[in-house]
Parts: structure tokens; sequence; C-alpha cells
């Protein structure tokens, strides 16, 4: 009996240990936040966060990057914010057509072996310069739906835990169980040998592409259901966001090693570890710094950690 | 013993009487303090999205200033400060988020946006908060608005000018930024004006980017089309530049209203000293977070507050030029610290 865990179940110490311990300091630190309330308070704006960082996954998961993902999340919002409030129906057209668009990008960076940093980042461009057209000013109104589904108050756990593991788990279910998730994770992996196999490389990649535009506008919606209204530049953090929470959460950049649940709790983190340095009461010219030193401390355990993992196999 | 029993009954529910009347009277008493004057317990933060320019700058220094007194003096019992890092919407309504778990007792807001962080507002009055936004305004209905009458800063500037030139004469505007709400609404206060003093007439109109430099380079380009200027209407730190660019004519030097920038009021001094040159200055004070601040503290005080407020202007004349030039840092703009007397003020005029 093997009783040594495996590979994988050490990649998702890490992230779950890091938010551990950052949550027990912030208990400590402030109390108060050691309640249902505070609970929400400290999480629901993560929920956004995990769904761009799932979105974010996929894309990683084929070997590629998004660089557009925080001007894509901010132009779902406005749509959410504007069409989706006004008038349904054409707002869900406007969202699946922006998803097939997403789908579109896989198409094209698969055949035409494009770098997929430079589409994405061009993209971006186009995403915000609609979601400027859309709202020129802040403004806008929330969907009913999704500020009632942001705002909702379940028994015992508190929405932000409620969404988290409902993401974490979805995620799983599609990544880590389902066909295709094996085939998009195999793409990643060796492209050619999937290929080989007689599966389809451009499916996958443009499957992967659509489900992260889909994980994308439902940030977007999230986004919207929080903060009541949208503007144009609402998520431009999540592109950074996004990428550091995968890597937080046990993903690699290449090689089709993503891990669900370890990207939601690295969003989480990410998230926490900014009350974290607000409770701490460092000065706002040092907390991007320190937000950047917690990622390479926990990014440097983990090295040590995939050291110890590759010696064992080694023997 | 069934009597006398009654009687220490009743002696005693005499005594537990008269203690309670007289607890009712001193609690009477002490009423009136308890409901006004004791706020040395309450907590107040800023919460700020931006601190990248001298006006943000001149903003927490005053903010530090006063709150420091008033935490030092037991007003409050703390006024801390907190700006985010990037001026970014989702950081913000996370650092305000923070500030409910910090258990503050009110945040003053200057919001990185005017819609975007209603949801992390809504939550902080439903966790009994008392939210004051200045300067960039919110507009969820449980806060409170201090906000800038842009539109009577425009048209204030036409008042005093028909003070001075009582037969009228031609106007140059110099806007700010073209697109941004500020801008339109000055110059529609400006337009306003003109059409209720109707010697007046708007010859020509540049932009200048409420900055110096641009409008120095607007105004000495549009200058040779023009007719003779008799005043230049602003919108703040466009003042300077326009005069350089009159200067470098021969025409004479129009009535340029200023901004209250450091440059600017240098300028007019050197000209008051020099020929006697007058005007007058316009422009908010970097200082209304403290009455923000007092705003708040006097909310928690427990008085009844209307929710949206109007921020005075600060405004220099002729006479107390020399006392605001002398308080304004170089490369800065004039500023004024308010005090809980300013607040009332301001405060009844809203009633």
């Amino acid at each position: 009996m093997n009783l040594r865990p495996s590979s994988d179940t050490i990649r998702l110490i890490v992230p779950a240990l890091s938010l551990a311990s950052l949550l027990a300091a912030v208990f400590w630190l402030q109390p108060r936040a050691m309640s249902y309330v505070g609970l929400n308070l400290l999480f629901n704006l993560a929920v956004p966060i995990a769904l761009a960082t799932i979105a974010q996954m996929l894309i990683m998961a084929v070997n590629n990057l998004d660089l557009s993902m925080g001007a894509f999340v901010s132009f779902a919002a406005c749509v959410a914010a504007t069409f989706l409030h006004d008038n349904p129906p054409l707002g869900v057209l406007i969202l699946l057509a922006a998803i097939a668009v997403y789908a579109l990008l896989g198409v094209i960076i698969h055949l035409r072996d494009l770098p997929s940093i430079v589409v994405t980042l061009g993209m971006s461009f186009v995403w915000t310069g609609l979601a400027v057209l859309l709202l020129p000013a802040p403004g806008g109104h929330a969907p009913e739906w999704a500020r009632w589904l942001m705002t909702a108050k379940p028994p015992l756990m508190p929405m932000a835990i409620v969404a988290s593991i409902v993401i974490a788990l979805l995620a799983h279910f599609i990544v880590m169980r389902s066909s295709f998730g094996v085939l998009v994770r195999g793409v990643g992996g060796n492209e050619r040998s999937v290929e080989r196999a007689g599966w389809s490389a451009l499916v996958a990649r443009a499957g992967a592409y659509g489900l992260a535009g889909a994980f994308a506008v439902a940030a977007g919606i999230a986004l919207v259901g929080l903060t009541t209204s949208a503007d144009a530049n609402i998520a431009l953090r999540y592109t950074l966001l996004s990428i550091a929470g995968v890597i937080l959460g046990g993903g690699e950049f290449v090689g089709g090693r993503v891990s669900p649940i370890g990207a939601v709790i690295g969003a989480l983190t990410l998230t926490l570890a900014g009350s974290f340095l607000s409770f701490l009461r460092i000065s706002p010219d040092w907390q991007i710094g320190a937000q950047g030193a917690i990622l390479i401390i926990v990014l440097a355990l983990r090295l040590f950690l995939n050291r110890i993992e590759s010696r064992e196999r080694r023997r | 013993m069934f009597l006398l029993a009654g009687g220490i009954q009743r002696e005693r529910e005499m005594r537990i009487r008269n203690t309670l009347l007289a607890s009712a009277a001193i609690l009477c008493a002490a009423m009136p303090f308890s409901a006004s004057a004791d706020t040395s317990d309450k907590r107040i933060a800023l919460s700020n999205n931006y601190a990248g320019n001298s006006w943000r700058q001149a903003m927490l220094t005053s903010w530090d200033k006063v709150t420091g007194e008033a935490v030092e003096a037991g007003t409050v019992a703390a006024a801390d400060a907190f700006t985010t890092a990037e001026n970014q919407v989702t950081e913000q309504a996370a650092q305000i988020q923070n500030l409910i778990l910090q258990g503050y007792d009110a945040i003053v807001l200057n919001a990185a946006s005017p819609e975007g962080l209603n949801g992390a507002v809504k939550e902080a009055c439903d966790a009994g908060i008392t939210v004051v936004s200045f300067d960039g305004i919110v507009t969820e209905p449980c806060a409170w608005r201090i906000a800038v009458d842009f539109h009577e800063m425009g048209r204030s500037q036409i008042e005093y000018l028909a003070g001075r030139l009582p037969d009228g004469g031609n106007l140059l505007e110099i806007r700010g930024l073209a697109g941004v709400f500020v801008d339109d609404e000055i110059s529609a206060g400006i337009h306003d004006g003109v059409e209720a003093y109707p010697q007046f007439k708007i010859v020509g109109s540049v932009h200048g980017d409420w900055a110096q430099d641009v409008a120095q380079k607007a105004v000495a380009g549009i200058l040779p089309s023009l007719p003779e200027i008799d005043a230049v209407v602003t919108q703040g730190g466009d003042g300077y530049g326009a005069a350089q660019a009159f200067a470098a004519t021969d025409r004479e030097m129009p009535i340029i209203i200023m901004g209250n920038r450091h440059d600017e009021l240098t300028w007019w001094k050197e000209q008051k000293d020099a020929n006697g040159y007058e005007t007058m200055s316009v422009s908010i004070a970097p200082g209304v977070s403290t009455l923000a601040f007092w705003v708040a503290q006097q909310i928690l005080d427990g008085k009844d507050v209307p929710k949206d407020l109007t921020v005075p202007f600060l405004r220099i004349d002729q006479d107390n030029l020399e006392e605001n030039l002398e308080n304004t840092e170089a490369g800065g703009v004039a500023n004024v610290e308010y005090s809980q007397e300013d607040a009332l003020e301001v405060i009844n005029a809203a009633m």
C-alpha cells in the first residue's frame, strides 16, 4: 500500500497551507473577520477573480497565455450592466457571441500557429474599446438575479465560500474528470501524441478557449453583481491576478499541469493577501511590493517541494 | 407577624422605588450629554483611491493634520487614512470591505468611481457604518455626498466680472480636458452666467487641459484671430499659461480668473505689486477631506444631516492674496483646513 501522497496532492497542499496560514493570520489580526459576515466580506470579491483564474487556467492548460483576461472580464461586466439588464435576450446573445469569438481565437491561434500572447494582447485593446463604447462613463445596473445571487445569504456558509466551492468542484469535474479535460491537458502536455492518437488538437484548443470565455463571462457577471454597476476598466487587474492565481494554485505555464481546485485557492489567497496587508496597516506604497513578496515566498516553497518530489522519483 | 412583614415589605418597595426614581433623574440629567458630543470612542477611516498628484497629497496632509488634532483632543478615537495602491474600483471595494471588518464607525470616501463602489458602500451601510463621500462621490443612496458645485464655480466667475466690468465685454473661455464631466459642468456654468449677464460675449474658446503649458499654447494659437479681450474665464491650472500668452503680444492684459495654483497666485502678486492688477481666484481646497471628516463626526454625534451637501469654494480676492500665497507651497494649490464650525455651517446651509 502506498501511503506517500501523490504529486497532485502535494501540488495542492502548498496553496491550501498558504491559504490556511494567511487566514489564521487575518483572524488573529482581526477577530471580527471570524464570522459569517466577516468571511463573506473577506472573500466575496474573490469570486469573480476565482472565475477569471479558472478561465486563465484553461488557456494555460493548452500552453497558451491570455493577456486580455482583464479587458474581457471588464467587457463582459459592461455587457452585463447594460444589455443583460435592459434587454436580457440581446445581452445573452452578445455574451454568447463573445464566447464564440474566444473559441475562434483558439482556432486561429492553433491553425496559424500564432503566439497567444500577441493575439490576446491585441484582443485586449479590442475588448477595452468595445467596453468603452458600451459605457463611456461608469454606470449601468446589475441584473436583478446577478445581484440576488451575489448577495444571497445561504445558511451555514456565506455565499462567497459556497460559490468558491461550487466553482472549484465544477472546474475540477470538467478539467480533471471529463474526457474533454483529459484531451485539453493532453494538448498542453504533448500535442503531437494527442493528434497521433487520433484526437483533434484543434477542437481541444477551441473548446478550451470557448470554455475560458464562458468562465470569464461568468466572472464579469459576478463582478457586476457585487459592484452593482460597471465601467470599462473595472477588471483590468484581473489579467495579472488570474495568472498569479493559477501559478499560486499549483499550475505551470507549460505542460498542461493545472489544478482547478488549486486555482480557486490561489485566487482566494491573493484576495486575502490584500486584506492581510491592509490589516497590517502597511503603507500603500509598499503594498504592491509586499503582495509580490507573498507570491515569491509561495513560489519558492513550491520549487522547494518540486525538488523534493523529483528527488524521490529518482530514487 | 404578618403585619410587620408587610410593613418591611412595603418599606423595601418604597426604597426600591426611590432608588429607581433617583437613578431615572440622574439618567435624564445625563441624557443630553450622551445624545450629543460623545464621539470619543468612534473610529473614522479615510478610503482614498489615488495619491499621485499635488492636490491629493495636500488632501492627505490636511487630513492627517486636522484629524490628528481631533484624536489628541479626544473628539474621536481614531482617524486613519487608507489609500489604494492602484486607482482601481475592485481594489477600493476590497479596501472598503476590509474597513468594515476592522470595525470603523464611519468611512470617509473619495471614490474611484461614482457607481462601481455602490456594492461595497451598501455592505458598509448594512453593517451600520456611516459612509460620507466627497470629491469623488458615490451614488448609493445610503451614503452622504459632499459634492463640488462645478456649475456654480463657472457661474460665479461671470458674476464677479459683471461687478468689475458693468458694461460687459469680450470673453475668452479656457476649458479643461475635453470629455470630462468637470469640464462640461464648469463650462455650462460659465455659459449660464453669460446668459444672465448678456453684456458679456464669449468670442473664443480653447481647451487648456487644466495645465499651464497647454493653455499657453492654445491661447497663443487663437489670439491673433480674436478681437480685443476684456477677460479670460478659466477652470484652474490654466490662468498662468493664459497670462504668458497675453504677455507675449502687445495686447492689454485682460482680467484673468485664476485657479488657486501657486504659479497663478505668484504671477498675480507680481502684477498687483507692479501695476495694481486686480482679479480673483477660485477653486476647491484639498482640505475638503477635513470637512468630510467633521461631517462624518457630526453624523456619528447623532446630528440630522442632509444626504447631499455642497463643498464651499476657496475664493481668493485682492485683499487676502498675500495671506493665501504664503500658505501655498510651490507647485501646490491654495489650501484651507475646515473646522467643526465650518462643517456645521455647511450642514445648516443645506437644511
